[in-house]
């Protein structure tokens, strides 16, 4: 039972690679006409990476998702306001600084910094930095959230927000040095994937449906839309303090 | 025994990074929700998949996605290859460079066409628009505009132009089409900005920029080499919107025309 349930996701998760393996498979026999180099290590490390992936997916839809909904649903129908914006604001935390992607490219973007020569190249430094990186990002899309949340309470319209988010990311674009510019532009990606998306989408739609006149497809959306728009304007503050 | 070592120190690391989530749960279940928690040992069981799983992506990270796409940004902008010359190349001449379009581009398409977010935000959007918008037509559009984006990106990468006149490009044409755009798809189609960007695709995307940073004469990886998630949360966006707007129009025009029709 369990093993099919494992096997099922592995060929899930073999399934979401399989393009990419086409894509450089061809481009690797057709255009370079050379052989990858470190061939082996490559693949057991993709070998590694499908393994990993259905594992931890299969351990959100085991544990986390269905509790994590339930809670939401829960905090939506308390109706208390504090929990509820503390809840979210937590849940986009919490669930931040797990994402894979942000901890994989966050340790990249200090590697780089420090071959540019922007902050020191001993570990303790790096740490620092990816530390720091990803801690703007987890306590901006924790604010995101907030925000997000606010706004499905209210009926607020969702791009007067976004619109405005925009204006603030160019205006910081201007006085941000602009070693972290792209850093920043990228963390808003990079933010929103494997855990955030379907539990934050989750709290978005379970608040939707539970509050009167608001529709789940109009008003539950929108949440990703600010976690993926805030986190370029606090990593671009976060350049600002470490290298302006 | 070294690879051994990296793996309990990553596994250790990855406990600490999903702290905060047990924390949360446990918290508002027990200090406000104030009930226990329901299905406590599928949730144990569930959160030690999520470390080992977590973990074990980490170093295969490490070992495949971040190489891959280094050693193809490496191969593909290599200066015998895109000049035929190992002469020292100074100024990159981006007309040279067509393979690494194609090549952002068609890993932009794959990884997009396949993204199982992708895949519920489409069925979402037919909900939505009443059926108006089909599932397939959006992924294709949404695909096709990451694909664009990342091509764009690396291009922005060969020539070494500022990543935010482009953004600011982006932003405004998303402005406009907020204005124009049905009311029903705006919200779904901010979100899926986020959404195309997958855990898989997001370290390969960034090391390709990374190492075309790194090979293209005249670039450095620290002010040239990210940017390009950046585009590929930009342009789907754009695509579905405009996508919508298509539908809706044509949709319009159908029922104008029959109303004519019945005139008759």
């Amino acid at each position: 039972m369990i093993f099919s349930i494992i096997l099922k996701k592995l060929r899930d998760a073999f399934t979401d690679l399989l393009p990419i393996i086409v894509v450089i498979a061809f481009f690797q026999i057709a255009v370079l006409k050379q052989p990858l180099p470190q061939l082996g290590e490559v693949l057991f490390g993709a070998l590694l990476v499908v393994a990993g992936l259905s594992l931890f997916v299969q351990g959100l839809e085991m544990g986390l998702f269905p509790i994590g909904e339930e809670m939401a649903h829960a905090l939506a129908r308390k109706g208390s306001l504090f929990w509820l914006l503390l809840f979210a604001f937590a849940l986009g935390f919490s669930t931040t600084v797990a994402e894979p992607a942000l901890i994989a490219v966050s340790a990249e973007a200090a590697h780089i910094a420090s071959e540019g020569g922007l902050i020191d190249s001993n570990s303790d430094t790096l740490r620092q930095y990816a530390f720091g990186l990803r801690m703007s990002v987890a306590f901006s899309v924790g604010l995101a959230i907030l925000i997000g949340v606010m706004r499905i309470i209210r009926g607020w319209p969702l791009h007067y927000l976004i619109i405005g988010g925009y204006i603030v990311v160019m205006l910081m674009t201007i006085i941000a040095p602009k070693e972290i510019i792209g850093i920043a532009y990228d963390a808003g990606g990079v933010t929103t994937s494997t855990i955030t998306v379907p539990l934050v989408a989750a709290l978005g739609v379970g608040l939707a449906s539970t509050i009167r006149g608001r529709s789940p497809l109009v008003d539950g959306f929108g949440l990703i839309a600010f976690a993926s728009l805030m986190p370029m304007i606090f990593v671009m503050g976060y350049g600002l303090i470490v290298f302006g | 025994m070294g690879f051994l070592l990296d793996f309990l120190k990553i596994l250790l690391a990855t406990c600490k990074d999903v702290l905060p989530i047990i924390i949360l749960i446990t918290g508002f279940q027990l200090l406000v929700l104030r009930q226990p928690i329901p299905h406590l040992r599928r949730l144990i069981v569930g959160g030690l998949y999520v470390v080992a799983g977590l973990a074990l992506f980490l170093v295969g990270l490490e070992k495949a996605l971040f190489p891959l796409g280094k050693i193809m940004a490496n191969q593909l902008s290599d200066p015998v290859f895109v000049y035929g010359t190992s002469e020292a190349v100074l100024h990159a001449d981006w007309k040279a460079y067509g393979w690494v379009y194609l090549f952002a581009a068609m890993i932009g398409f794959a990884t997009t066409i396949a993204e199982p977010s992708l895949i519920a935000v489409a069925f979402k959007a037919n909900e939505v628009s009443a059926g108006t918008i089909s599932q397939w037509g959006l992924r294709i559009t949404v695909a096709i505009g990451v694909a664009f984006g990342i091509s764009l990106g690396t291009f922005r990468i060969v020539t070494g132009t500022p990543l935010y006149l482009y953004i600011l490009v982006g932003y405004l044409v998303v402005i406009v089409q907020t204005i124009f755009a049905p009311k029903s798809i705006i919200p779904l189609a901010y979100d899926s900005g986020g959404v195309t960007t997958s855990t898989v695709t997001v370290p390969l995307v960034a090391a390709l920029g990374l190492g075309l940073a790194s090979t293209v004469p005249g670039r450095n990886p620290a002010l040239d080499g990210f940017g390009l998630i950046a585009f590929a949360s930009l342009f789907p966006i754009v695509a579905v919107m405009g996508y919508a707007q298509i539908m809706d129009w044509r949709t319009h025009r159908k029922s104008k025309i029959m109303e004519k029709k019945n005139a008759l």
